[in-house]
């Protein structure tokens, strides 16, 4: 089958984190901040879930940044302007939830900035009071910076080696916020599960709405298959339709955190028997 | 030309067996088991049949397939006429020939069936239908000219594909939008390539492109359109939601959360869409099941196809785990003969209570308890009990469950003024299949709940015939 979705526009944020504007009319009409696209790059590809970052329904065209850890990503990220890709689905799961809450805390971890930042967006525009916070392990991996301080009220950067911000980790600020008596109405997380856990941690005594974004392993994206399903409050939900935003408080991350390691082995291995194939598309 | 023999003779011959890839050899590949008819044996199978009067096997035939008409014409020698008399009544011989269970159907009802075994309904009409796409000359039907009405069919599946053939036919504007990337529904993604040629089902919809069918996938409707839109805004005049019954069924027991538990959707969307089977062209992982301990729980159509997937992959010991007896499963008795040969252990009367797992959270065995048959409950069936103190852990490394699914309710959720009953299914219109909604029908598993290839086809077809009407009169 021929390639259908254009993209029409592609740049690295930073290294090996790219944005990639694809032509997707219909999904760019329907999209809510907080939804994804599950996309496949040809066709003997995997099908990988990817946040919309941003659509622009005139255009006809949704934004995703991936950031290349695996075979697919990797490819995705070779990609340029004028290339095309086989398949892009959407926009799936539940939009966030965004209300008037007062005062917000939006944290993002690595690429889960670029999940975080539409939804941060979102609630800005609701009349919230949005504080950010930007971790990145260093200067070069902290993305969106420009795009969320056109919106955010503030924005606190830290990296884990103190290369730029903060040294340390995004908990601290949003400890040292709470500890200074600000009052803080909700929280979302987006990140590594690890990130997500302490973030959870720090709000729960304080019983701080906190909103975290689940990374399962998907396939179809539509329900149908069963294999992204977490555990949230002792049930089993599946993230692509009952998510992927749920209650910090009631996530089970030892679960999630498992299962997406099954398939560790096998994603080297394609990974190590694509490698010459990949290293053959740097033009 | 007559059948030359008296039925008397004809009743001597035995039925004709299906050549198969032996078993040992099927069960380390993905290719079909059965190897189909010769010329030979078809006509001597054809020859068996005793043409009655009134023929029992057409209204066994959920669409009514002329099979005594067919049978003949394959008795002559006249292949492509006997593909063509079965095509009036159902699009997908090659399909049904192989899926049916026909033991329940056609071949059932057969005036022969209980005394020589029934004619070998099924394998013709595999045979004619895989004469006909060989020999290159599927006659495609006349289309009527163009009426300018455009008709959505949502969902690939046998119901949207039979629904779209028809109205084509009738000169509408045909759209077929699919969720996943391919089209075919449970042919593609759930049925595996060993019992269903995936070459079958592209042929059948090449077919179809033909005849000017459109098919847009990745487009789940609901989410990446609306039905709203596509009557109000796209300028469809009508539409047909065949979205099927495919959503997975768990147990609801401690450890299905596992690394190790899949659902049989899971696995088989891996395996079939995704060709997970062939590493190294295709990128989807699955579970390396060498060497290793796999069940499947449930005795369907699904639960066999799940289990001999993974004897395929490698499986070690591949257990069925059925909580009722074998005259119990729904499954065909094909499939259950073919398994069997295959070295597949049935585990039956027995009902897995709980996963465990090891300190990574990978499954390491199910606590199992055996059962007995009570009482027959409202299905008719007898009920599985318990036996007290029966308890046991079978090790296991992979544990698939294949009891059953639900309703797909994306349709549904977004356009709220169409009827559900209870599961979430649509309810239609038996003759009509008219939702509650002005020109939205609905056929298929979505309003059945899961049932079968044929039958989705059947509705597809009746819907069809009503969308015309609906159409041609503007009458709802
Ligand atoms: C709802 C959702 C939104 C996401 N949004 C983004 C985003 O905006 N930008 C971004 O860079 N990443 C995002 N991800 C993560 C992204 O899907 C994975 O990084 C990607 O699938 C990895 O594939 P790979 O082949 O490159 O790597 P692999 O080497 O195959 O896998 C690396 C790891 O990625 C995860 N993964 C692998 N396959 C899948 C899969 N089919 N579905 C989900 N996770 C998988 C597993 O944890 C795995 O261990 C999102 C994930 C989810 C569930
Ligand atoms: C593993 C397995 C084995 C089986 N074996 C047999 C057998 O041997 N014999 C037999 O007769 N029957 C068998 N069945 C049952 C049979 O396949 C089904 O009854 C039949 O396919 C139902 O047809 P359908 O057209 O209603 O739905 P489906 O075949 O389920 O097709 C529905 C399609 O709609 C798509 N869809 C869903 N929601 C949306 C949406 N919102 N937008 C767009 N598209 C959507 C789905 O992706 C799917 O492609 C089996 C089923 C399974 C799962
Ligand atoms: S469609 Fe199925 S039930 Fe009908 S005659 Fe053919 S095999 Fe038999
Ligand atoms: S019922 Fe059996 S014997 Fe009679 S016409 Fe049908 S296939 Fe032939
Ligand atoms: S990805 Fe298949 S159900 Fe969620």
């Amino acid at each position: 089958m021929t390639a259908r979705f254009q993209i029409v526009a592609a740049h690295f944020l930073a290294p090996d984190v790219k944005l990639l504007r694809i032509t997707a009319p219909r999904i760019a009409k329907h999209h809510k901040p907080g939804q994804f696209v599950i996309i496949r790059v040809n066709d003997t590809g995997e099908r990988i879930p990817l946040t919309i970052a941003e659509s622009d329904p005139a255009a006809g065209t949704v934004t995703i940044i991936v950031q290349g850890i695996g075979k697919t990503t990797k490819m995705l990220n070779r990609l340029e302007a004028g290339d095309a890709i086989v398949d892009v689905v959407g926009p799936l799961g539940k939009a966030s939830e965004i209300e008037k809450f007062g005062t917000c805390v939006v944290i993002g971890g690595g690429v889960g900035t670029a999940i975080a930042y539409p939804t941060a967006k979102g609630l800005k525009q609701a009349g919230n009071e949005v504080i950010t916070i930007i971790g990145g392990r260093n200067r070069q991996l902290v993305i969106l910076e420009d795009e969320i301080r056109a919106f955010a009220d503030k924005v606190i950067i830290t990296t884990d080696d103190g290369s730029y911000g903060e040294k340390g980790l995004v908990i601290d600020p949003l400890k040292s916020m709470i500890a200074a008596g600000k009052k803080v109405d909700y929280v979302l997380a987006i990140g590594p599960i690890p990130m997500m856990r302490a973030v959870a941690n720090v709000t729960r005594e304080f019983k701080i709405k906190t909103v975290v974004s689940l990374n399962p392993i998907m396939v179809d994206g539509t329900g149908m298959c069963g294999g992204c399903r977490v555990q949230v409050a002792g049930k089993s939900q599946f993230a692509c339709v009952d998510g992927p935003e749920f209650d910090a408080h009631q996530v089970d991350f030892d679960i999630l955190t498992k299962r997406n390691a099954m398939y560790r082995d096998l994603e080297r291995k394609s990974v190590e028997r694509h490698q010459c194939q990949l290293e053959g598309m740097v033009k | 030309m007559a059948n030359p023999l008296k039925p008397a003779e004809r009743m001597k011959i035995p039925r004709q067996h299906m050549p198969e890839q032996n078993a040992g050899e099927r069960s380390q590949n993905f290719k079909e088991v059965n190897l189909g008819l010769s010329f030979e044996l078809a006509k001597t199978e054809a020859s068996r049949c005793l043409t009655c009067a009134s023929p029992k096997c057409v209204d066994g035939c959920p669409v009514g397939v002329k099979v005594k008409e067919f049978v003949e014409l394959v008795l002559d020698g006249k292949y492509l006429d006997a593909a063509a008399k079965i095509r009036e009544d159902n699009i997908l011989p090659a399909v049904t020939g192989r899926v049916c269970p026909q033991e329940e159907q056609c071949e059932g009802a057969c005036v022969i069936n209980k005394k020589f075994g029934s004619v070998g309904i099924g394998y013709l009409e595999r045979f004619v239908a895989d004469y006909e796409r060989q020999s290159g000359k599927i006659g495609l039907p006349a289309i009527a000219p163009a009426t300018g009405k455009k008709v959505a069919i949502i969902g690939s599946g046998p119901a949207g594909l039979s629904a779209a053939g028809d109205l084509i036919q009738r000169g509408h504007a045909v759209t077929v939008f699919e969720a996943l990337h391919d089209i075919g529904g449970v042919l593609i993604y759930g049925i595996p390539e060993f019992r269903l040629p995936k070459d079958i089902v592209s042929n059948e919809v090449e077919n179809m492109r033909r005849m000017g069918v459109q098919f847009e996938t990745d487009v789940v409707v609901g989410k990446t359109v609306t039905v709203d839109e596509l009557l109000n805004e796209e300028g469809f005049s009508a539409v047909l939601v065949a979205t099927g019954a495919g959503l997975p069924q768990f147990l609801g027991v401690p450890g299905e959360n596992l690394c190790g538990v899949y659902s049989a959707n899971e696995f088989l969307t891996r395996v079939n869409l995704m060709k997970a089977y062939r590493t190294g062209e295709f990128e989807t992982p699955i579970f390396d099941c060498r060497d290793k301990n796999v069940a499947v729980v449930g005795g369907g159509n699904t639960a066999m196809d799940a289990i001999r997937s993974a004897k395929r992959l490698g499986a070690k010991n591949a257990y069925i785990i059925y909580r009722r007896s074998e005259a119990e499963m729904p499954a065909r008795l094909e499939e259950v003969k073919h398994a069997k040969e295959e070295g597949i252990q049935l585990l039956l009367l027995n009902n897995p209570v709980e996963f465990i797992g090891d300190d990574k959270g990978w499954l390491r065995a199910a606590r199992c308890l055996k059962m007995e048959l009570g009482p027959a409950d409202e299905t008719g069936r007898r009920r599985p009990v318990s036996i007290q103190g029966s308890e046991y852990e079978l090790p296991l490394d992979v544990a698939i469950i294949a009891v059953g699914t639900s309703s797909n309710p994306l349709v549904q959720s977004t356009t709220p003024d169409i009827k559900t009953r209870k599961g979430g299914y649509i309810e239609a219109n038996a003759e009509t299949l008219k939702t509650s909604k002005p020109g939205v029908f609905a056929a298929g598993d979505i309003v059945t709940g899961g049932a079968t290839v044929i039958l989705a086809m059947g509705a597809g077809r009746k819907a069809a015939k009503a969308i015309n009407d609906y159409l041609s009169t503007g009458q709802w």
